[in-house]
C-alpha cells in the first residue's frame, strides 16, 4: 500500500546526500524505521482522517530538498508583522539564513545544530511515534539550537520566520531544538509564510526542553498558501514546576498536520494547549495533541476551537494519558466547532487513558452551527447580518487568541482573523 | 404609525397568527394580553422580523413602508425595537461592545453622524441612569449570568440607546420584583413621547398600573378577540381568561 511512496518520496529524500554527516546514529536508526514502516497510509489509526501520504504523492513531483532562494532583507521585513520587537531567525526554505536574521543573543545562546551537535537532539521527539519525525531525523539539512541559561529571562520574544517556496525541490525540512534551563523565561513566536503559491511539503520538528520552574510560551501562526502541505511535530519535555503554553492558529494551507506532545515529567508542572483553526476552501487541518501526565500534582489545559466554511475539514484528536503515579492530576480538554457550510466536516475525538484513581479530568466537544437566536438578537438591534455574524464568530474565536502571549503578535493575528470573519471568509 | 391588516403567520406549517388587525398611532400605548400560547410573542417576533415565521397572509405598514419586506436590521434602523421575552445570552460579546456598532449603524441609516467613543460613553452614562444599570454589567458577556431583572433592565437600556419610534415589550415585566418593575416602567415612561408608540405584551395587570395603556387587546388563538381600555385589564385580572375563551368558542360553534 505504501510501496510507491517508499520508492518516490522516501527513496528520493533518503538518497540525497546530507550535507553534514553528524548524528549518524540518529539518522541511521530513523532511516531503518522508515524503511520498515514507510509513511502512514490512510489505514493507520493516527492518520485515518488525514491522507497525508496520498496528498504528497499527488501534489509533489520533485521530492528533492528545496534550496535556499534569493531573498533580500526588504522581502523579509515585509513579512515581519507590525510592532514586532525582538530577534528574528529567518528560515529560507528551511535553511537558517544568517544574513537575513538578527540574533542579538540577549539572554540566550544561539548555534547551528550542525555546529553545536547537541546531545539532546532527537531525544525529546520520539521517532517511533510519528514517521515524519523519523523522516526529519534522517534527512534534515539545517536547524538551530537555542539555549536559555539558568535564571535568565529573555526580555523580547524570539521570532522564527519560516519563508517557504519551492525552489529546486519541494521538500523543506527545518529542525529546531530549544533548551530552557532552570528558572528561565522566554516567549517564541513562529510565522509560516509562503512566498508563492506552488505546492511544497514542509516537515518541521521542534523539540523543547522546559527546565525546572521555567516558563515557556510558544505561539505559532500557520497562514501558508492554499497549496502548501505541512507536517509539524512539536514535542516538549516539561520538568518540575515548569509551565509550557502553546498557541497554534491555523488559517490556511492545503493540508496541515500538527502533532503536539507535552510530556509532564514531574510534579507541579503545567501544560497549556490552545488552538484555533479558521478554514475555508478545501483546507484540511488536523491537530493531534498528546499530554502525558507522569507524576502527581500536574495540570493540563486544552482548548481548541474551529470555524469551518466551504468544504474545509478539521480534525481534532486529543490524547490525555494519566499514569498510575500521576495522582491529583488536573486535566481539562475542550474542542468546539462551528460549521458554516453543509460541506464542511469536523472529526473530533477525545482519547483519555487514565490509570490513576484520584484525578480530575474533564473533556467535551461540540460541533454546531452559528447560534441563529444570537444572530437575530443582534440584527434586531440594528447590526447588519454580516457584521453580526462576524461579531459572533469573533467572540467565539477570541477566547483562544487571548492566550497569545505577545501583544504585537496577538494584534497581528486578531487583525487577520477579524478581516476574515468580517468579509464572509 | 403601524397598521396591521389580517396578519396570518405560521411556523413549520402550523398557523399561529390567524388574522390580526391592529392600528397604533403615535403617542399611544397598547397593551396586549392573553393566555399562554395564544400568539403574543409570535406577533412581536413577526414584527421584528424573526425568520422562522412565515407570513402567509396580510400586511404590516410601518410609517408608510411595507415592514414585512425589510430585513430585521432595517426594521430596527427604521425605528422598531423589540424587547425580548427571553433575552439571548452571547458569550464573548458585551453590551457596550456591540451597542456602539449598532447605534452607529442605526444613526448612519437615519442620516445622523456617528458617535465617537467619548460621545457614545456620555450618552451611555445618561441612559444608564434611566434604568439604574451598572457599567460593569454592560462590559460583561451579554446576558450571561445576568439575573432576570438585569436582563430586562439591559433590554430597556438598549431601547433607550437606540431611540426607537415603536417599542414592543414582550413580557418585560415577567419575573420582576416590584422595585425592578418600577425601575423598568419608569425607564419606559420617560422614553415615551407624542412621536413614539409602545406595545406592551403582558400577563399581569400590575404592569399597567405603571405603564398606563390607552388600549388593551386580548389575543386568543391567534386573533384579537377583544379590545377595550384599561378597565378590560382589570376585568381580566379579576375573572381570568375563561370567560373570553367561552365567548370565543361559543361564537365559533
Ligand atoms: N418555534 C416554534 N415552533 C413550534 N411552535 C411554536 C414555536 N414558537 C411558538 N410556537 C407555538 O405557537 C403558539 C404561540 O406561541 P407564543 O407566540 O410564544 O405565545 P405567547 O407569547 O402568547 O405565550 C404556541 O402554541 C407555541 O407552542
Ligand atoms: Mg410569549
Amino acid at each position: 500500500m505504501t510501496t510507491t511512496i517508499k520508492n518516490n518520496l522516501l527513496d528520493s529524500i533518503l538518497s540525497q546526500v546530507v550535507s553534514n554527516p553528524s548524528f549518524s546514529e540518529l539518522r541511521a536508526t530513523s532511516r531503518l524505521l522508515l524503511e520498515k514502516n514507510g509513511l502512514p497510509a490512510i489505514k493507520e489509526e493516527e492518520y485515518k482522517f488525514t491522507g497525508i501520504t496520498k496528498k504528497l504523492e499527488n501534489s509533489i513531483s520533485d521530492f528533492s530538498l528545496a534550496k535556499k532562494s534569493d531573498l533580500n532583507s526588504k522581502t523579509v521585513q515585509s513579512h515581519v508583522f507590525e510592532g514586532f520587537e525582538g530577534d528574528i531567525l529567518v528560515f529560507n526554505n528551511g535553511f537558517y539564513d544568517k544574513e537575513l536574521s538578527s540574533v542579538s543573543q540577549n539572554g540566550y545562546i544561539f548555534s547551528l545544530i550542525t555546529d553545536a551537535k547537541p546531545e539532546l537532539l532527537g531525544k525529546i521527539a520520539a521517532k517511533e511515534k510519528d514517521p515524519f519525525v523519523a523522516l526529519n531525523n534522517a534527512s534534515f539539512q539545517d536547524g538551530v539550537y537555542l539555549k536559555i541559561p539558568k535564571n535568565q529571562k529573555v526580555e523580547n520574544p524570539i521570532l522564527f520566520l519560516f519563508l517557504n517556496q519551492s525552489n529546486g525541490g519541494q521538500v523543506i525540512q527545518p529542525r529546531i531544538l530549544i533548551e530552557v534551563e532552570e528558572n528561565a523565561e522566554v516567549t517564541f513566536l513562529e510565522d509560516n509564510i509562503s512566498l508563492d503559491d506552488k505546492a511544497y511539503f514542509s516537515n518541521t520538528v521542534t523539540e523543547i526542553k522546559v527546565g525546572q520552574n521555567s516558563q515557556v510560551h510558544y505561539n505559532r501562526l500557520q497562514n501558508e498558501s492554499k497549496n502548501a502541505i505541512s507536517v509539524n511535530n512539536t514535542e516538549t519535555d516539561i520538568h518540575r514546576d515548569a509551565v509550557f503554553t502553546s498557541v497554534v492558529v491555523s488559517l490556511s494551507g492545503d493540508m496541515v498536520r500538527n502533532n503536539l506532545s507535552l510530556n509532564l515529567l514531574d510534579s507541579g508542572c503545567e501544560g497549556n494547549m490552545y488552538g484555533l483553526y479558521l478554514l475555508n476552501g478545501k483546507t484540511h487541518v488536523d491537530n493531534h495533541t498528546n499530554v502525558d501526565h507522569t507524576k502527581p500534582h500536574a495540570q493540563s489545559n486544552e482548548l481548541y476551537k474551529g470555524v469551518l466554511a466551504d468544504s474545509s475539514r478539521g480534525v481534532f484528536n486529543g490524547k490525555i494519558f494519566v499514569r498510575q503515579d500521576a495522582q491529583k492530576t488536573n486535566a481539562f480538554q475542550q474542542n468546539n466547532n462551528i460549521l458554516l457550510s453543509e460541506d464542511a466536516i469536523v472529526n473530533t475525538k477525545p482519547q483519555l487513558e487514565i490509570w490513576a484513581d484520584d484525578v480530575k479530568c474533564s473533556h467535551g466537544c461540540t460541533t454546531g452551527q452559528l447560534d441563529e437566536e444570537a444572530l437575530f438578537y443582534l440584527r434586531a438591534r440594528g447590526l447588519g447580518k454580516e457584521q453580526a455574524r462576524g461579531m459572533l464568530l469573533y467572540a467565539f474565536t477570541g477566547e483562544v487568541m487571548d492566550h497569545i502571549s505577545d501583544e504585537a503578535f496577538q494584534n497581528h493575528v486578531v487583525n487577520i482573523v477579524q478581516t476574515r470573519l468580517g468579509s464572509n471568509f | 404609525m403601524l397598521t396591521i391588516k389580517n396578519l396570518h403567520a405560521s411556523i413549520e406549517g402550523t398557523p399561529i397568527l390567524r388574522g390580526i388587525n391592529l392600528e397604533v398611532k403615535a403617542g399611544e400605548v397598547h397593551a396586549i394580553m392573553g393566555p399562554n400560547g395564544s400568539g403574543k410573542s409570535t406577533l412581536a417576533s413577526v414584527l421584528a422580523g424573526r425568520e422562522e415565521y412565515e407570513v402567509t397572509e396580510g400586511e404590516v405598514i410601518f410609517k408608510g413602508k411595507d415592514l414585512l419586506e425589510l430585513a430585521p436590521e432595517d426594521r430596527a434602523r427604521e425605528g422598531v425595537f423589540l424587547a425580548f421575552q427571553y433575552p439571548v445570552e452571547i458569550p464573548g460579546v458585551s453590551t457596550t461592545n456591540f451597542l456602539r456598532t449598532a447605534v452607529n449603524q442605526v444613526r448612519e441609516y437615519r442620516g445622523l453622524p456617528a458617535l465617537d467613543a467619548v460621545k457614545f460613553l456620555s450618552v451611555m452614562k445618561e441612559k444608564m441612569k434611566l434604568v439604574e444599570i451598572d457599567q460593569k454589567l454592560l462590559s460583561r458577556s451579554l446576558n450571561e449570568g445576568f439575573s432576570g431583572g438585569e436582563k430586562k433592565r439591559n433590554e430597556i437600556f438598549q431601547m433607550a440607546m437606540l431611540e426607537p419610534t415603536l417599542s414592543i415589550l414582550d413580557e418585560t415585566d415577567s419575573g420582576l420584583d416590584i422595585d425592578a418593575l418600577r425601575i423598568v416602567s419608569n425607564g419606559v415612561n420617560q422614553l415615551k413621547s407624542d412621536k413614539t408608540a409602545t406595545i406592551v405584551v403582558t400577563h399581569y395587570q400590575r404592569l399597567l398600573d405603571y405603564i398606563v395603556p390607552d388600549y388593551v387587546h386580548v389575543i386568543y388563538n391567534g386573533r384579537i378577540v377583544k379590545s377595550g381600555t384599561k378597565e378590560l385589564a382589570m376585568e381580566l385580572e379579576e375573572k381570568g381568561y375563561d370567560w373570553i375563551k367561552e365567548e370565543v368558542n361559543a361564537a365559533s360553534v
